[in-house]
């Protein structure tokens, strides 16, 4: 990373790429091997950036030969996410298994329970329509409010404020989405004796924008340590297909096409990113509103934002807690 | 104290800190700055005041000077009834 300047601005995220992805070879090399002791790594691919760098990485640092991707649509992904992650597959030349989770998920009822919960708060929705969840934006109260959108099959969409119940039952329902793929994965995990490769970056990990173990899960997490534009930058340099770094971030959870900002983050990556990195380093809000094309009150508010989210995110980091410890349960060998 | 405050008391103490006493919650304190409320905390406490005190909290109501302390709370609640 460059030493800071005076100025401030996201050069401060510009990365030595090729040290940077040799740097994550050696981590992964001795992870993989040494301290987890398998063969390989399944990377789950949805044909977005984050699982498309880690696949990346992975074949940079153990050769396409130890890296299994893993496709698992299921109704409501998109068909986008399918074909870029084949594209990614086929470039770097790894072996691939598609498993369409929509079966698990109908089992689970994970359907029936996420339309429930909307009904709860839309009486007229039915399975014809489609959804997504939504917060507040950032700049319309402090208070993060969470609600959904229904698009009825006339195309017509609405805006709903959820209870806290319904929205509790909305996300419980569609975790199972994320759990049912990292279950898959580590199928092939135990199939071929390989580690999960985790796909949060910075932001998500940070943040906690994800489902405890569901896409939070893995064995190792090459890319937790970087930001989202960095994630771009090693992605580039890895040669990763174009159209697959011009893809919008999108969460392909929910049946209407939902960005990152509008479910999470309320600013786009390469703002939120700038205010991470500031915040952390007690950069006041002014300096950073001038980088990030932001007010002051914005970055004071995103501040705020990062602290609430943090709180938040604890739960999901946390261990299972123990009276005692056990044995040598945990410690390094 | 008025009956909304010994209510709204009662629901913080139990719901959002768990029981712990020892959290002394001063009429003006900011729940956000206190972190003791997060984005489901406050979907919660828009159900509660919707059904203990009869209300309705529109979208637009949602907002740190009607909903960010016990005073903030019971000064909303007592306008929205009249």
């Amino acid at each position: 990373m460059k030493k800071e300047s005076g100025i401030f601005s996201a050069d401060q995220l510009k990365l030595d790429v090729s040290k940077e992805a040799d740097r994550i070879g050696v981590f992964m090399r001795e992870g993989v091997f040494k301290q987890l002791k398998r063969k390989g790594v399944v990377v789950g691919l949805s044909g977005g950036i984050d699982s498309s760098a880690v696949a990346a990485l992975s074949v940079h640092a153990l050769g396409a030969d130890r890296v299994v991707g893993i496709f698992m649509p299921e109704s409501d992904s998109s068909d986008d996410s399918l074909r870029l992650g084949q594209l990614l597959a086929n470039k770097l030349g790894i072996r691939t298994f598609k498993e369409d989770i929509s079966g698990i998920l109908q089992g689970a009822e994970c359907y029936r329970r996420r339309d429930e919960a909307i009904k709860a708060v839309v009486p007229q929705y039915h399975a014809g329509y489609k959804s997504k969840l939504v917060l507040s934006s950032l700049d319309s109260s402090e208070f993060r409010i969470s609600y959904v959108v229904v698009q009825d099959p006339e195309g017509k969409q609405t805006k709903v404020r959820l209870t806290a119940d319904a929205f509790l039952a909305l996300v419980a329902a569609t975790n199972f989405k994320q759990r049912t793929r990292k279950m898959m994965e580590y199928y092939y995990a135990d199939r071929f004796l390989y580690a999960v490769g985790g796909t949060p970056n910075r932001l998500e990990y940070d943040q906690g924008f994800f489902v405890k173990n569901g896409d939070g899960s893995a064995d190792i997490k090459p890319i937790a340590h970087l930001y989202k534009s960095q994630v771009y930058q090693i992605a580039r340099f890895l040669e990763v297909p174009e159209e697959i770094l011009n893809r919008p971030p999108t969460t392909d959870t929910y049946s209407l096409a939902q960005s990152q900002e509008e479910f999470y983050f309320s600013l786009p990556y390469d703002k939120m990113d700038l205010c991470l990195y500031a915040k952390d380093r007690q950069i006041p809000a002014e300096t950073v509103a001038v980088a990030a094309g932001l007010t002051a009150a914005q970055v004071d508010r995103v501040y705020r934002d990062i602290d609430a989210k943090r709180a938040v995110a604890r739960y999901l980091h946390m261990e299972p807690l123990l009276i005692e410890a056990v044995g040598d349960v945990g410690t390094p060998s | 104290m008025s009956s909304i405050e010994t209510e709204l008391r009662k629901y913080i103490l139990d719901k959002l800190l768990f029981g712990r006493t020892e959290v002394a919650l001063s009429g003006d304190a900011s729940f956000l700055e206190s972190g003791i409320i997060d984005s489901t905390g406050v979907l919660e406490l828009v159900s509660f005041l919707e059904e203990q005190f009869q209300v309705k909290v529109e979208d637009e109501d949602l907002i740190p000077a009607n909903l960010d302390s016990i005073n903030a709370i019971v000064r909303y609640v007592e306008k929205k009834r009249k």
